[in-house]
């Protein structure tokens, strides 16, 4: 067995790939996190809450239907979304023009609701969710075994990511989106819907999180807390990207699950850390963050 | 542009003290609770109630004068609880010193985030302070003088000032109690004081503030570290209550508890966050044998005052009787 650094290869490579994995988590949580600030101008706190739910959509799925991976891949962002549309409806719409806090405050105590509820009705240890047998098993890819699922939900992420950047970049619709986000009364004037924009961005970033919920079903069990602690994570991620760029939050949030997975191989204890100790730095050096064009 | 709907200050009738008289009646009341409650309820209870009342009027300094949510003052509070405990029982520290250092704990810990995090402003402070604490929260998971999942248990209460025993929750009781006061009108001091008057104008409108040659970031800093303060002794009160300093002092859900004191009690007012702290331990007291409702509670609370109710109890009575609070 080679080694790298005093390190096996196998293992150097393991925690590259977990470490991706989680990048691919992060890129897809702040990627909505960012689109959602941008139209809504709230950070939404029940992010973490909402990929949990889209896991455990995917895990009822199952369940209950009996049906099978490939349809709670797309039908639990759709649940998911519609929930949101709901929610942004119900509560979050009241907001608006309010000071910015009171969203962080309310999408708080949404995933509060949310998660206590999951608890109660499912306790804390979590269900697991099996990997899809087309997906299952591994390939050698000579210096390492790829997980077949694993390598899935790497390439799957990036994809979506790009796709979303994409759509926000280069098509009519994402045009019109962000001609909302730097002036809403001026597009409302033009004659679009914009309160049904804010919405259906909302239901968007939403789906993105369940999306994301779904892919990471079969690599950690499905429990109430697999959101609280990843959406904080993910805000450092957001801090140090800055939320200006799409394309800033898709190579932050790769790069920060690579430097992750690299502090794991080589000083584990700090593996939880770093991605708050690189926040700090950043800070220090570059408040605007990474890709931030203003403070 | 101001910042939170803040209870708007009336033009005030004035005592001999130079207090707007309905503070000095206010504080009348809360002294007299304080002072009569153990011999009518539970006094370990009552300890909980007055540190977190103590940490929610400290978290109030920053939220509603100076117009910061720091989403990650569990880490002070947490780190504070700690510090005290492994002081008194590794050490062998005397209960005032082990608190004392519990506060500079905070202190010190909220002076290195609170620089880092008053470089951005809004949401992002809050994003990067709740980080941050995360991150504390993670290194006391490591970390060997915590405990980890244990935490440090059997903290002794020890002798006060090396003579008076502390073991009787009576006598402690005294202890937590001209702690709370003491620091509660050392607060009510800062608010009130010239410091107060430049941070409130910071709140309602930073860059005039800046334009007036104020250096804002110090002031923003300074009132951080003050509150960080205050909120490491609140921890470390706590951990000598309860002979024990874990986890959970420091998880962000900690964080959102003392958010939800000061919303419910009414943010920006002088006594609020007290009120909203008695309400919250009280309700998690009665809800905590029904488990993760207390978690659903408390979010519905949090909805329903971001909604209905932003100016809490205490805001809404002072709006009412056109009082400042």
């Amino acid at each position: 067995m080679h080694t790298i650094f005093g390190i096996p290869a196998p293992l150097l490579f393991g925690q590259l790939l977990l470490g991706l994995i989680n990048g691919g988590f992060y890129a897809l949580l702040s990627l909505g996190l960012a689109v959602i600030f941008g139209m809504l101008n709230i950070i939404n706190f029940a992010h973490g809450a909402l990929f949990m739910t889209g896991a455990f959509a995917a895990w009822g799925l199952l369940n209950y239907l009996g049906l099978p991976y490939w349809y709670a891949l797309i039908l639990s962002p759709l649940l998911i979304g519609l929930f949101g549309l709901v929610l942004e409806r119900l509560f979050i719409r009241r907001l608006y023009g309010l000071d910015h806090l009171y969203g962080l405050l309310l999408t708080f105590g949404l995933a509060l609701i949310i998660e206590g509820l999951f608890r109660n009705a499912f306790g804390s240890s979590g269900m697991p969710y099996q990997i899809p047998r087309s997906l299952s098993g591994a390939v050698n890819l000579g210096f390492m075994f790829l997980p077949l699922y694993r390598g899935w939900v790497v390439v799957v992420a990036l994809v979506v990511s790009l796709a979303t950047w994409a759509v926000i970049e280069k098509t009519r619709l994402g045009a019109t989106l962000r001609a909302a986000t730097e002036n809403a009364a001026l597009v409302q004037a033009f004659g679009i819907n914009v309160p049904r924009l804010v919405a259906l961005t909302y239901a968007g970033g939403v789906a993105l999180a369940a999306f994301a919920g779904v892919l990471a079903a079969p690599i950690y069990s499905v429990n109430p807390n697999m959101g609280s602690n990843l959406i904080i994570t993910v805000f450092a991620v957001v801090v140090i990207g800055g939320m200006g760029s799409i394309l800033g939050s898709i190579v932050s949030g790769f790069g920060l699950g690579v430097i992750e997975g690299l502090t794991k191989v080589f000083y584990p204890q700090a593996s939880d850390t770093v991605i708050f100790v690189v926040m700090a730095i950043v800070l220090l050096a570059r408040p605007a963050g990474l890709f931030g064009k203003t403070a | 542009m101001r910042a939170l709907d803040a209870t708007p200050a009336a033009a005030p009738a004035r005592s001999a003290l130079g207090a707007p008289r309905a503070h000095v009646v206010a504080m009348g009341v809360m002294v007299l609770f304080v002072v009569l409650a153990p011999f009518i309820l539970y006094p370990v209870f009552l300890m909980k109630v007055l540190t977190f009342a103590l940490f929610a009027t400290a978290f109030n300094l920053l939220l509603g004068y100076v117009g910061l949510l720091s989403f990650g003052h569990a880490a002070y509070f947490g780190m504070g609880a700690y510090v005290t405990a492994w002081s008194v029982k590794v050490l062998g520290l005397t209960p005032e010193l082990g608190i004392l250092l519990g506060g500079l704990t905070g202190a010190a810990l909220g002076l290195v985030f609170g620089g880092i995090a008053i470089r951005r402003q809004g949401l992002y402070f809050a994003m990067i302070t709740l980080a941050l604490a995360q991150m504390v929260y993670f290194f006391c998971v490591e970390a060997p003088f915590t405990g980890g999942e244990d935490g440090i248990q059997q903290v002794p209460r020890g002798r006060l000032f090396g003579l008076i025993p502390l073991a009787n929750d009576m006598v402690i009781y005294w202890v937590v109690a001209a702690v709370f006061v003491g620091g509660f009108l050392f607060l009510y001091r800062i608010v009130h004081s010239p410091f107060g008057q430049v941070v409130k104008a910071i709140r309602e409108n930073e860059p005039r503030a800046i334009s007036l040659g104020y250096r804002t970031d110090s002031y923003k800093l300074i009132a951080f570290v003050l509150s960080t303060f205050l909120a490491g002794i609140a921890g470390g009160t706590k951990s000598l209550v309860f002979g024990i300093a874990t986890l959970t002092d420091v998880h962000w859900s900690m964080s959102g508890e003392v958010v939800l004191m000061t919303l419910v009690g009414g943010l920006g007012t002088v006594f609020g966050p007290a009120l909203g702290a008695l309400i919250v331990t009280a309700m998690e007291n009665y809800l905590a044998p029904f488990g993760a409702w207390v978690t659903v509670t408390q979010g519905v609370i949090f909805v329903a005052c971001v909604l209905a109710f932003r100016r809490g109890i205490l805001g809404e009575i002072a709006a009412r009787l056109k009082l400042d609070l």
